[in-house]
């Protein structure tokens, strides 16, 4: 009899979970929005494309050659994308391991991005293998090829990508109202980050350290043996830059599901980072510098992509690094802002200096990415706008948590 | 016997071929058996450029026929269907014949690169391609310093295209298709050793013929197509940026330091989240 009655019970539970979920899945909020109007349409364009990339062949849909085979998917949706998802380790850092509780407020919503980010520049990886169902094989052991950077960054894409899951995990429970689990899954909260953070710093300066053996094909103001270091540095700052802009916006966006006490914090955060942005930046320079003057570079300085090198350091390192110093100041929201944007800038263009523009400078045909891979690129970022929106609307990222998960 | 031995140098002596000292025939040695590199030599000086060699190799592996000639102000390059060629250009010496195919590097970039091993570098030494492991990455495409492996890019089912020394023949007893078709002896197939010790003795043997210099003993750490040539590299157009260094060493650094940073960043992360913790942090900690 009590067990009948449990297992009608059981199915009740299951059924409701069922029907939240199936009501979860329908949209919330408006859908002719402007964003919704232009994104849309791109990323139907994306996916017909991507068919097309399948069916036909990398050759159909890109503008890659025998001499550059990396373009714009990897030097800007992996190389660039993971770049700024750093703001989610450096978070962390700050939060869990230095105790910065003033952070704490946008914690979730940094890693909610940066676990995305992973999940959809990860993906775009994917587009760019000629053979992708053999994508397995360096998690099978066929064969496992320890001799490659490359293996390190594939092991570590997916490790942290779990270890974000974990530390976003909490909110989901939250969000199916699952107690135990979530208490289970808080529990692990401190592991899944110590993991994270030492994941990070390995393939973030990893995706340097990928193309240390294209010595001779990056122009030489760009290579040097210092690539992984220099793109470890400027991950830290390339992520905060990202939750300045990302947290500037969300808060335009989300203003409604923001607490009155985190809208008054959230302008505290912006000026605590922009100061830590600005103190990187700095080490990041002198960096610079140093690799310069040991490389003995000042011939260079006087051609072409010498003025380019020089406007990436001057125009998109020194002046947003001066702009953060003074917006912190002068406690200026707006001038970290622009500050943070010109990082954002400086961030792509040195990853693409390396990766794409900087890569097989000297050849007489240079690649120059397609417009299709313009589109899949595009389709690719919106695909991850839109889902973070879905979460943002149904699980408590932006706004606390329910009462329950603060009782104990 | 074939895949044994190839398992046993995968446990042991590939990340030594690939990454350190690049002498797998001594792990190969702690088995009982001595293997040395096999390599191809070609003598610029001796080659008239007939082609013979390329047909040789279009024929044994199905590629289109080859309709163009070297001439002197064009560059031909392999490609996807396409594993050797030969350019010609004129110089003080008249016209010189240089050749372009995989180096088969004692320690090679794209078997360092590859994450699957599916680029890998034989226990006999040719440099091969395995399709059941690639995933098209091309990773092996952007470290190779000769870019010599190709990718079909217009096929939903690509491969990675370059010469591997025949290796199915050499595995048969046989030579490489393009060697055995030379008349002229501008091809000579041999174990590494063999063929540096004929390179020196045809440039001793007419000196005033040959540059003293044979290009892959030394480039890129020793390849397995030696080179002699009438003229010094340079001159003639062979990369010489490349240098003496193995290309895998580049990353060896990097890739060293990553067992340290995984044994001492958490523990380093753990004693900070400790020192900085104060009492009432566990219960923010819970509130995630």
């Amino acid at each position: 009899m009590n067990q009948i009655n449990l297992a009608a019970a059981n199915e009740n539970q299951a059924k409701s979970t069922w029907k939240f979920l199936l009501s979860e899945l329908k949209p919330k909020g408006k859908i002719f929005t402007p964003f919704n109007i232009i994104s849309f349409p791109i990323m139907i364009t994306g996916l017909v494309l991507i068919v097309i990339r399948f069916w036909k062949g990398l050759g159909a849909v890109t503008n890659l050659s025998q001499e550059v085979p990396w373009g714009l998917w990897i030097g800007f949706d992996v190389v660039t994308g993971v770049a700024f998802a750093g703001g989610a380790y450096v978070l962390t850092f700050m939060v869990y391991i230095l105790n910065m509780k003033k952070y704490h407020s946008i914690i979730r919503v940094t890693v909610l991005n940066g676990f995305l980010a992973y999940v959809f520049y990860a993906g775009a990886l994917l587009l760019d293998l000629g053979r992708p169902w053999n994508v397995i094989n360096p998690i099978i052991g066929n064969n496992f090829g320890t001799s490659s950077v490359l293996f390190l960054v594939a092991w570590h894409f997916l490790l942290y990508m779990i270890a974000q899951f974990i530390e976003f995990s909490p909110a989901v429970a939250e969000w199916l109202g699952a107690k135990r689990i979530r208490k289970i899954l808080s529990a692990m909260t401190l592991g899944a980050v110590i993991f994270g953070i030492t994941l990070s710093i390995l393939h973030q300066s990893g995706l340097g350290a990928l193309y240390m053996m294209a010595r001779e094909k990056i122009h030489p103001l760009w290579y040097s043996e210092f690539i992984p270091i220099l793109f470890f540095v400027s991950s830290i700052f390339a992520g905060l830059s990202m939750v300045i802009f990302e947290g500037s916006i969300s808060y335009k966006v989300f203003f409604g599901q923001i607490s009155e006490k985190n809208r008054h914090a959230h302008h505290e955060i912006i000026h605590g980072l922009s100061r830590v942005c600005a103190g990187t930046m700095f080490a990041y320079l002198f960096l610079h510098l140093l690799i310069f003057l040991h490389g003995r570079h000042w011939g260079l300085i006087n051609t072409p992509m010498g003025y380019w090198y020089l406007l990436e350091m001057f125009g998109f390192v020194l002046l947003p690094m001066l702009l953060f110093f003074y917006g912190y100041r002068v406690k200026s929201g707006l001038w970290i802002r622009i500050a943070a944007i010109l990082t954002m800038l400086g961030v792509i263009l040195n990853r693409l200096n390396v990766t794409v523009i900087g890569f097989r400078w000297d050849m007489p045909v240079r690649y120059i990415p397609t417009w299709m891979e313009v589109c899949v690129t595009l389709a690719v970022i919106f695909t991850e706008i839109w889902i973070f929106r879905w979460v943002i609307r149904r699980m408590p990222v932006l706004r606390d948590p329910p009462a329950w998960a603060k009782s104990h | 016997m074939g895949l044994d031995r190839r398992n046993f140098l995968k446990t042991m002596g590939v990340a030594g071929a690939a990454l350190a000292v690049g002498k797998p025939s001594q792990a190969a040695g702690n088995k009982g058996k001595y293997t040395e590199f096999y390599g191809i030599l070609y003598d610029s000086v001796k080659c008239i450029g007939c082609q013979n060699c390329e047909v040789a190799c279009t024929e044994t592996y199905g590629f289109p026929e080859i309709t163009d000639t070297p001439l002197v102000g064009t560059e031909r390059h392999t490609s996807e269907t396409r594993r050797t060629i030969l350019n010609v250009q004129e110089t003080s010496r008249g016209e010189v014949y240089t050749r372009e195919q995989c180096m088969h590097c004692n320690e090679p970039a794209c078997a360092a690169a590859c994450l699957t091993q599916a680029m890998y570098k034989t226990e006999e030494g040719p440099v091969i391609w395995r399709g059941d492991k690639c995933m098209g990455c091309r990773y092996c495409m952007v470290s190779c310093p000769f870019d010599v492996p190709k990718f079909e890019y217009h096929s939903s089912n690509p491969k990675i295209e370059k010469c591997t020394m025949c290796y199915e023949r050499i595995m048969e007893g046989g030579i490489p298709a393009c060697v055995e078709s030379c008349g002229f002896d501008a091809l000579l197939f041999g174990t590494r050793r063999e063929l540096l010790t004929e390179a020196r003795k045809r440039i001793c043997a007419e000196p005033t013929k040959y540059s003293d210099h044979i290009f892959g003993e030394k480039e890129a750490g020793g390849t397995g197509l030696l080179m002699l040539t009438p003229l010094r590299p340079q001159e003639l157009g062979y990369r010489t940026n490349i240098g003496n260094e193995s290309y895998p060493a580049l990353t060896k650094g990097f890739l060293f330091a990553v067992p340290s940073v995984f044994v001492l960043i958490p523990p380093l992360l753990l004693g900070i989240h400790e020192a900085t913790k104060n009492k009432g942090s566990k219960q923010e900690e819970e509130e995630v």
